[in-house]
């Protein structure tokens, strides 16, 4: 581990990610995510689902793996165009940002506006990052945002949110370590319908304060 | 540090940062209900016809702004983008500027002449401010009805904004605001940095305001020459 990871994994990290709740402000709408027990039920699923499958492609674009190949391996994950969308629109966000913080010829292999996980694959070797460093900070991210997200649409004590946050540890690592163990190229499709049909029902909102 | 660690490493860091070309990017923040959305509208009215101009709104719930500037057919719809701020405007404007950046220059890559770009930022306090990473110069709106110890009060908007506008100056008399105490403690906090103090009740076309702006855009053409 390097200093790089923090900074990767850090929420402060201006890519772009404060405005996506990972379907959380969706899942209040919908009243599935209502306290810390269903906000830490709907992140474990949301982090063994969705997580899992951008863990794993985060290490592989880590690795070196083809990145356009990648990039259609995430499309074909990614059913809901309201995803890919946002998931496209963070991969701009911080291709934008890495490309200054880890100057380095592996960004230009990507295609514009890459799906997230790619580019936080690709961020991570820029960084001198290992491949399981790059899926634990792909893991991390799929509850971090969201879990803030809950914290501000629902004023939750924010405390309980880091709380629930830090007690996922094992699972995150548990996560990371998964897609290490895979056989090389095979990639997690754990894809969640709950994820996809919540954000397809959000990207018609007028009356929405995250972008997904 | 360790002794060989070279500072010049860090230069591409921030050269990168300095835009070469592109329009002129202003910032309009203020407290809600100053008037920010009023004041884009005048500038799109007035300015509209010398500058190929667009607009980005950031407002809580996306497009009640960007919905005003289109009724009030001052806009085309191409040329207004609406940016989810996530429950934090100020974040939005300051801290982490992607999704407003992706706005701009999406309008750029949409109509590549363009000269001139406002960002009306989500009604927040006297503490916002846009970063330099966003926009190029920045106009803070308060209003006379807030009370006239705003501009003493500071906050950043109010002492390091280029331009600080005091707008309804026609209210001034219903809530027994002071003119003068306003100009006063403005020239006070801001140094020789200007303050307008408009009404867009009374003068719709943001007259002195859009003189401002065009400054600011010859200064942009000059320096880009
Ligand atoms: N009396 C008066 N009302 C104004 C003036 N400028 C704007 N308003 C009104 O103030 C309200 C808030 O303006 P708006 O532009 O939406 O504020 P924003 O929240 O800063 O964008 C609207 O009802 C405007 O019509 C002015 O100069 N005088
Ligand atoms: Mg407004």
């Amino acid at each position: 581990m390097t200093a790089s990871l923090l900074t990767l994994a850090d929420s402060r990290l201006p890519a772009g990610g404060h405005t996506h709740s990972g379907g959380v402000e969706q899942a209040i709408a919908a009243g599935l995510v209502r306290d810390p027990a269903s906000l830490a039920a709907f992140l474990l699923r949301r982090l063994v689902t969705s997580g899992a499958v951008a863990a794993g492609l985060a290490a592989a674009a880590c690795r070196g793996r083809n990145l356009p190949v990648l990039d259609a391996e995430a499309d074909a994950r990614t059913p809901s165009p309201a995803l890919r969308a946002a998931s496209r629109q963070q991969g701009r966000g911080l291709v934008r940002v890495g490309r200054r913080a880890w100057p380095s010829p592996l960004w230009d292999a990507l295609p514009a506006a890459p799906h997230h996980p790619v580019a936080l694959g690709v961020a991570a070797a820029a960084g001198g990052l290992t491949p399981r460093d790059a899926a634990a900070a792909a893991a991390y991210l799929s509850v971090s945002g969201p879990a803030t997200a809950a914290q501000r649409l629902l004023a939750m004590d924010p405390l309980t949110v880091a709380a629930v946050t830090a007690r996922l540890a094992p699972e995150i690592d548990a996560v990371a370590e998964d897609c290490l163990s895979r056989a090389d190229g095979e990639l997690s499709a754990d894809t969640d319908p709950l994820l996809d049909l919540l954000a397809e029902v959000h990207a018609t909102r007028g009356d929405r304060f995250f972008a997904s | 540090m360790p002794p060989d660690h070279n500072l010049d490493d860090y230069v591409d860091a921030y050269e990168h940062g300095h835009r070469h070309g592109g329009p002129l990017r202003v910032g309009l923040g203020g407290p809600v209900g100053s008037g920010k959305t009023a004041l884009a509208a005048a500038l799109c009215r007035t300015l509209g016809a010398e500058y190929d101009l667009a607009v980005v709104t950031n407002d809580i719930y996306t497009t009640e702004d960007a919905d005003f500037l289109r009724r009030n057919a001052v806009l085309p719809d191409d040329r207004i983008e609406a940016v989810q701020t996530g429950c934090c405007p100020h974040t939005a404007i300051r801290d982490d500027i992607t999704a407003n950046l992706d706005a701009v220059e999406l309008l750029e890559a949409r109509h590549p002449g363009l000269e001139l770009v406002l960002v009306e930022s989500g009604g927040d306090n006297l503490t916002a401010s846009f970063s330099y990473g966003l926009v190029d110069v920045q106009v803070f709106v308060v209003d006379v009805a807030g009370g006239d110890k705003v501009p003493r009060k500071g906050g950043p908007g109010v002492t390091a904004s280029d331009l600080l506008v005091v707008n309804k100056t026609d209210l001034a008399p219903l809530v027994g605001a002071d003119l003068d105490v306003m100009r006063r403690d403005s020239a006070v906090v801001r140094g020789d940095k200007p303050t307008l103090l408009i009404s867009l009740r009374e003068d719709p076309a943001a007259t002195e305001v859009a003189e401002w702006v065009r400054a600011q855009v010859r200064a942009r053409q000059l320096q880009q020459a």
